[in-house]
């Protein structure tokens, strides 16, 4: 319960709300965690920060059986998605992306690392932390098969951040791009360079900068459809409210529609001649 | 000569435009589906695989990101722009992905009595300034709260009413209407946070909490008591019924203008207790203290004998040590009878 103001509004801003906050990741390292998975979490801590949580220790769960603990850690640092890194012989270089619906896990999907260049090992300038990454999607895997689709879903929300009404058009250098491709998918970051062209619209050349994966797809643990029905579903209040008694014609043309009560037309009131005003005479 | 030249430039300004356009430009069989809200491309074009294995896989699927890109960004200069402080920025639509939330929605709060009410009558919420004018000091102050505007209870000067008691204290009676509308709003805010979480309150007296101790049964006897129009007065005890005891104010103070004779003879009293040159004893402190220290003294002599007897021979080495660590205070004591003692045992 809290004591202070401080803590009432540490606390409130943790309750749910209509519009919700950004999603924040925690990046937690396995019983055996080797240098290529720590390496990787590192970078994907860079690339999320400020909104990532990094747990230095090694936590000796494992996902796929036993959730409480992560459910433990979402419910404490108050976040919705994680990223857990292990390596054994069956699995080498595991790499679990997983998210939260109400501090359960909704779904989460092993991706093993095939190939992995590090942020250290490009020797390029970088860009300042936070800024907004534009995300491409290649490949028809992403709208055929299911788990690729909800591999998507989940890609978006971990790299999103944070939802803004405006963005400058100069600043947008980030670019991730992941292609599935031969059942196996390829993550590449790359920083885009606008290059003058004749008109307004620049032309792109890109520099591979980032981390770059080469993944391939193991175990999934999606959740059933009713869970994913109760988890997208959205407020009523945030629903755009529908204009009534608007149209709008083919040409453009806005119409309007007035309701009036019904009219005596034997006395509406029109223009008035004093002079054929019926005196008490007559 | 001159016509070849001009030609020539026209020629060149020609295959210039084109190239322009052409840079930005990309060919893709199928459109790629854009959410400019999120700044996300979706490209359903199925990947040429061949091309993939022959060429640098890198290199591909850099020029792939770059083509992918292109059309992303010619999407996103398409959208209205303004200039915010010398930035041009761009207006950004809603999102079109759907994702899952994080938390599920919030319930609505539950509406007070007067919410209701308010909403059944149609009263509609007035917005009011947060200032208003205070005549007497000539300045803009708050409406309610600290140093609010037109506060009576700070006022200096009272006219006493016609039909009032010239005796009856005005400001107090001020100061104690304001304490019970406070007493009255708490109350009222209570009861309508009990109403939402569906907490039943009794209508008077003590709201009960389970295993309640005899203190708190008392309290609520007390209270029940307590609560009738003449406030108890006229309420009988039942046959074996004490009074209970620390009921009432917990510090008594002497009223501000008492009898002046007893408030000097306390002070005179006070200056000659710190004058004094002998200490002052407090009787039962003291006799409380001596009976502690008596007791530690015999428990200490007892478990030095019992010490001394179960021992048969053995190194007092043991018993000393056993005697400094437990007790610190005879340690001294027990320090000083250790050299005694290891004679004997060494003998």
């Amino acid at each position: 319960k809290p004591k202070t103001k401080r803590s009432k509004r540490f606390l409130q801003g943790r309750e749910p709300k209509l519009n919700e906050n950004i999603k924040n990741a925690m990046l937690i390292k396995g019983g055996n965690a080797n240098q290529t998975v720590t390496q990787a979490l590192k970078d994907i801590y860079s690339l999320k920060k400020p909104n990532a949580v990094m747990y230095k220790k090694k936590n000796i769960t494992r996902p796929f059986e036993d959730q409480t603990s992560l459910e433990f850690f979402s419910k404490k640092s108050d976040c919705s998605l994680f990223l857990f890194g292990s390596h054994n012989k069956k699995r080498p270089d595991n790499l679990v992306f997983g998210r939260m619906f109400d501090f359960h896990v909704l779904d989460m999907i092993e991706l093993g690392i095939e190939k992995f260049v590090s942020l250290k090992d490009v020797k390029n300038s970088k860009f300042p932390e936070g800024t907004k990454p534009l995300l491409i999607f290649a490949g028809d895997a992403f709208e055929t098969d299911n788990e690729h689709k909800k591999l998507k879903s989940l890609l978006i929300d971990f790299f999103r951040g944070p939802t803004v009404s405006c963005v400058r058009l100069a600043g947008l250098e980030h670019v991730l791009h992941i292609t599935a491709l031969d059942g196996k998918i390829y993550f590449r970051s790359y920083k885009a360079l606008l290059k003058k062209s004749g008109c307004r619209t620049p032309r792109i050349e890109l520099e591979d900068m980032g981390p770059s994966f080469d993944f391939t797809m193991r175990r999934t643990h999606l959740a059933s459809d009713d869970l994913y029905k109760t988890a997208h579903r959205q407020p009523k209040a945030l629903k755009p409210k529908k204009k009534k008694n608007v149209s709008h014609d083919v040409f453009g043309t806005k119409y309007g529609r007035l309701h009036m009560q019904k009219q005596d037309l034997a006395r509406l009131q029109t223009r008035k001649m004093k002079g054929l005003k019926k005196r008490k005479g007559e | 000569m001159a016509a070849c030249s001009i030609e020539d430039v026209l020629a060149k300004a020609e295959r210039d435009e084109a190239e322009k356009l052409k840079s930005i430009s990309v060919h893709k069989e199928l459109e790629l589906e854009f959410d400019p809200g999120n700044l996300i491309a979706f490209d359903k074009n199925p990947t040429d695989t061949r091309a993939f294995k022959k060429q640098n896989k890198d290199a591909f699927l850099r020029s792939l990101a770059r083509d992918n890109t292109q059309l992303l960004i010619n999407e996103l200069w398409k959208l209205p722009t303004e200039r915010v402080e010398e930035v041009i920025v761009a207006k950004l639509p809603e999102p079109t992905t759907r994702l899952p939330r994080e938390k599920p929605v919030p319930k609505p709060r539950p509406s007070t009595k007067w919410e209701e009410f308010a909403k059944l009558k149609g009263i509609q919420k007035k917005k009011k300034t947060n200032l208003v004018w205070d005549d007497v000091h000539k300045e803009w102050k708050r409406r309610w709260g600290y140093k609010r505007a037109n506060d009576d209870t700070k006022e200096w000067l009272i006219e006493v009413p016609e039909t009032a008691d010239p005796n009856e204290d005005q400001f107090s009676k001020r100061i104690k209407a304001k304490k019970e509308r406070v007493a009255k709003n708490e109350l009222n805010r209570l009861r309508n946070i009990a109403r939402g979480q569906k907490i039943k309150v009794p209508g008077v007296g003590l709201a009960p909490s389970d295993q309640q101790s005899k203190t708190e049964l008392g309290k609520a006897i007390h209270v029940a008591k307590h609560s009738t129009a003449s406030v108890g007065k006229f309420q009988g005890n039942l046959p074996k019924e004490k009074a209970p005891k620390n009921i009432g104010k917990k510090r008594q103070f002497q009223p501000l203008i008492g009898d002046f004779s007893v408030e000097k003879q306390k002070q005179l009293d006070l200056l000659n207790i710190m004058d004094s040159k002998k200490p002052r004893i407090d009787i039962t402190k003291a006799v409380n203290k001596q009976m502690r220290e008596e007791d530690r003294q015999s428990g200490f002599q007892k478990r030095k004998s019992s010490g001394k007897k179960g021992r048969k021979g053995n190194f007092s080495g043991k018993g000393t040590a056993k005697g400094k660590g437990k007790k610190g205070g005879p340690g001294g004591g027990g320090g000083k009878n250790r050299k005694p003692r290891m004679k004997q045992g060494k003998r």
